[in-house]
Order: C-alpha cells, then structure tokens, then sequence
C-alpha cells in the first residue's frame, strides 16, 4: 500500500484475508446451482462448484479436469458467498481461465487428474488466491512457497472416511509442535528434510501455526466428523461428497455448519446430530488400492 | 473492561489476538448468555450470511439489539453489514438476517469479486493529533456505506469519496479489517467508546 491512499489490488495479504474471513465455516462442494443455493440457505460461508463431486470421480473415473465455466459462473450468479472451482495440479492455464471468470478462490487439487507430475501452478502472479491440499507440514509450506494463501489437508476425498483427514492434520499440526520446540541452529536441518522453504519454516516456528488459514478435508461427512477437526485444530472445514450424496442434504449441511461454529458443546453437537438421515455410503480408505488414492498427489 | 468478540464464524480470533495485545480482557461469544457482563461487542469480519442465520438460529437477534442500546459495538465488513438497518437489495443474499441498529445502507460486495480486494491508506477523522497518520485498511469483498443517516456520521472515506466506516455514538462500522494489520488505533478508538 503506497503513503497517498492510492489502493493495491491482489496483494497477498487480501488474498491470506478471505481465508481469515472464512474461518469457523464451512466450504461445500456443489454440482449445480440449486445445491449452491442450498448450501447457501444452510450457512455455508463458500461454495466449491465443480462438475463432479469426489465420489463421482471414483466411480466414473476417467480424466477429471475444470469444470465448464459457463456452469460455474452459473453458480457465481445464483448465490452472494465467495464460490471457489478447482483446476488441476499444474494446469495455470485452467487457474487462468478461472480467474477471468471472477472465481473468488481457486482450488490446486489433487481430486482431479494432475496435469504436471513435478511442478505445481506459481501462484503468485495470479490475483486470485488459490488454496492447496497437503498430508504434512513439508508439502504445507512448498504451496506457500508457491504463492498459496490458504492450506486444507487433503484427507481422503470421495471417501466420507475422515481417517485420513484426521491423519493429515494430526501430521501437520504435530509437526509444529515439534518446530516450535526445536533450537534455532537445527531448523535448517529439519527444513531440507521435509523439503521445505527455510524462511517459512522459521517464520511457522514464531507464529506456532502455519502462516496462512489452513481447513480440513477430504472425509468429513458428519456434523461430529467437522467437529472432531475443529478441536483437533483446523481453522475451518470443506465438505465436499458428504452433504450432497447424503439422504437428506438440506439439514445435514445446516448441521455440519452449527457442528462447525458449536464445535466444543457436545451438547449442541448431540442435538444437531439427530435425525438427519443416512450419511454417504462410505469407502474405508484401508481398502483402496494405493493407486486410488488421491491424496498421493503432489509434489 | 471485557470486551466480547461474536466468535460464530469469521475471523474473531484475529480481534482476540489485538485485544490481548492491548492488554484487555476478552471473550469468544457463541451463545446469547455470554453478553452478560461485557462493556463492548465486536462483530467480525466473516460471511454475513452465516453469521446472521448462527444468529437468528442460536436467539441473539434480540439479545443483541438490548446490548446495542445500552453498549458499544463495532462491526467490521460482515459485521458492518450485520448491523446496518438497511441492505441494498440487489446485494443481499436471499435470506439475510440483520441486527439493524445502525442507521445506515450498506451494499455488499460493493468493490466486486475477490480479484478486486484491496489495500488502501485512509484518513480518519475521528483519530486525534499523533494518531493521525494514513491508516492501513485492507478490503477484502468488502461493502460500502450508500447512506448515512440520523446522528451517524461518515469517518473514513477513500480518496475517490467512497464512505467506508462511520459512527453513531457508541457504535462503529468499518468496511475493511483493521484486525488483518499491525494497526491498533481503531481497537483503541473501539475501547474508548466502550469506556464512555
């Protein structure tokens, strides 16, 4: 920001800030704009709109990539919450086209085919912000080395198995733990083995968290799955199969939102849990074959 | 002096962080009962829409306008839309609860999408002599102030006139996020109010 009051657009801290202002909520996953309006309706404080949700992608296989722009900016007119798209791992010019469409935050991620199997987008040129996946503090700070302005740790998606997910937090926010009690003269050497950018990694050692909002994803398909990830310590959450492929998506998504703010009141959490039906059918991440495992993407 | 931070979604630890930095007492507020004892409320940044449905669905719709009456209270962006009387409509979401204390018309999203957030040095008019150097805001799909009314008064506007934060006796809006910056002057401004 310059002395005279003239104003700076995309600066990374207004892309760090909509993350900030979407913490404590919850980010859904959304095919169509009746179910944007939905998740709307429930208090989502932002929409994924993709063609496909995760457990689509499972069954259907085949190359996942961007959705249609015109479906998504669809959704962008049918709802007034921030709606984010994902492109795929490396695909800038997909991340380009997104962000000509107004796409208020764009999603690197591994839940579609990647494009580039060593590099990923840099992301700071771009004024729209991205949010990146990530299993462990190492792969958390090379997306921010790359420009990424908001973490979510991958999970499992498609799955409704929060196993995953609670691996992949459990990882990250262990491993800061472990950094926050380490001598100044041996973070050089913990940066090289976990591959990541020494100045963010000193800079997550003063901070004690990472230095960008970081959500949970990937198998969370319950109000009481959101919460266990909000006490475990993760600044918000994406559903993304879990309400949408659930029996009765209206009020299960209005439960994981209530879940998400009330995340240390059991008593809440027990009464927003009855009575909302089937959750998704679920696939135990232990039974899928290695090669089906999404969260091995990235680099 | 306790200071309340509506913590129902948004970026109320942020508040949190500046209020222990200015050594005051504060608390995250998710149900109506926690309003008892405090002398301020702040209502943060966050997605209106949200905070203003966990509002009406946790009943703290008239709870917090009797504190409005008696109390200071600050909104920044969504909590600046939060606590506005009237919404420009083509800018509201389609079920948009409202607090509406605040003698003002705000639109939503008023800059455009994400890709226009922005950062911007402002004057404000209210800060006293060694306060009063250009004050860093960060706007992030932030609103605007189309009107003011009654005693409320403009107290920041960008160089181009757009008004952006104001004031009605105790209560405080602002459209941009003086929590994202190392600046505490409108947290100690905020305190001030609370005192009176």
């Amino acid at each position: 920001m310059s002395e005279n009051g003239q104003s700076e657009v995309g600066s990374f801290k207004v892309k760090a800030g909509l993350a900030q202002m979407l913490k404590g909520g919850v980010i859904m996953d959304v095919v169509t704009p009746e179910q944007a309006v939905i998740a709307e309706e429930a208090g989502a404080c932002a929409v994924m709109a993709l063609e496909r949700v995760p457990a689509d992608i499972r069954v259907q296989g085949g190359v996942a990539r961007m959705s249609d722009p015109g479906m998504i900016r669809e959704i962008i007119q049918s709802v007034t919450i921030p709606v984010m798209a994902k492109a795929r791992i490396g695909h800038f010019v997909e991340a380009q086209i997104l962000e000509a469409i107004g796409v208020d935050y764009i999603d690197e991620s591994e839940v579609l085919t990647p494009a580039d199997e060593e590099y990923h987008i840099n992301k700071h040129p771009f004024k729209v912000p991205f949010v990146c996946g990530c299993r462990n503090l190492g792969e958390a700070l090379r997306r921010i080395g790359e420009g990424a302005a908001m973490i979510r740790t991958k999970g499992e998606a498609g799955t409704g198995d929060v196993v995953e997910a609670v691996r992949h937090a459990r990882t990250v926010l262990g491993e800061i733990r472990r950094l926050q009690l380490m001598p100044d003269e041996e973070l050089m050497t913990f940066a090289k083995n976990i591959g990541a950018p020494y100045a963010l990694v000193k800079e997550t050692k003063e901070l004690g968290r990472l230095p960008v909002v970081n959500f949970a994803a990937g198998g969370i398909a319950t109000p009481a799955d959101a919460a266990l990830m909000m006490q475990i310590g993760v600044d918000g959450v994406f559903v993304g199969s879990g309400i949408f492929k659930s029996d009765d998506p209206a009020p299960r998504a209005k439960a994981i939102v209530e879940a998400t703010t009330h995340f240390r009141n059991a008593e809440i959490l027990a009464k927003v849990s009855e009575n909302l039906g089937e959750p998704m059918v679920g696939i135990n991440v232990s039974s899928l074959p290695k090669s089906e495992q999404l969260a091995t993407r990235g680099w | 002096m306790k200071i309340g931070v509506l913590a129902l979604q948004g970026a109320f630890a942020e508040h949190m962080t500046v209020l222990a930095g200015l050594g005051v007492t504060a608390v995250e507020v998710r149900l109506p009962e926690q309003l008892a004892d405090l002398d301020g409320l702040i209502i943060p940044g966050g997605e209106s829409t949200t905070i203003g449905k966990l509002a009406r669905m946790y009943g703290f719709m008239e709870p917090l306008r009797q504190f409005a009456a008696e109390k200071a209270m600050w909104g920044t962006c969504a909590g600046m839309i939060f606590m506005a009387k009237e919404i420009e409509s083509a800018t509201a979401g389609k079920d948009q609860p409202l607090l509406a204390v605040m003698d003002i018309v705000v639109a939503r999203n008023a800059f455009g999408r994400q890709v226009d957030s922005f950062e911007a040095g402002l004057t404000v008019t209210v800060f006293e002599n060694g306060d009063s150097g250009a004050f860093p805001a960060v706007f992030i799909r932030a609103p605007q102030l189309l009107a003011v009314k009654g005693d409320a008064e403009v107290i920041a506007k960008l160089v181009d006139g757009t008004a952006v934060a104001a004031q009605q006796g105790k209560w405080l809006v602002t459209a941009f996020h003086p929590e994202l910056t190392n600046d505490n002057r409108f947290h100690r401004y905020f305190l001030k109010l609370a005192e009176r």
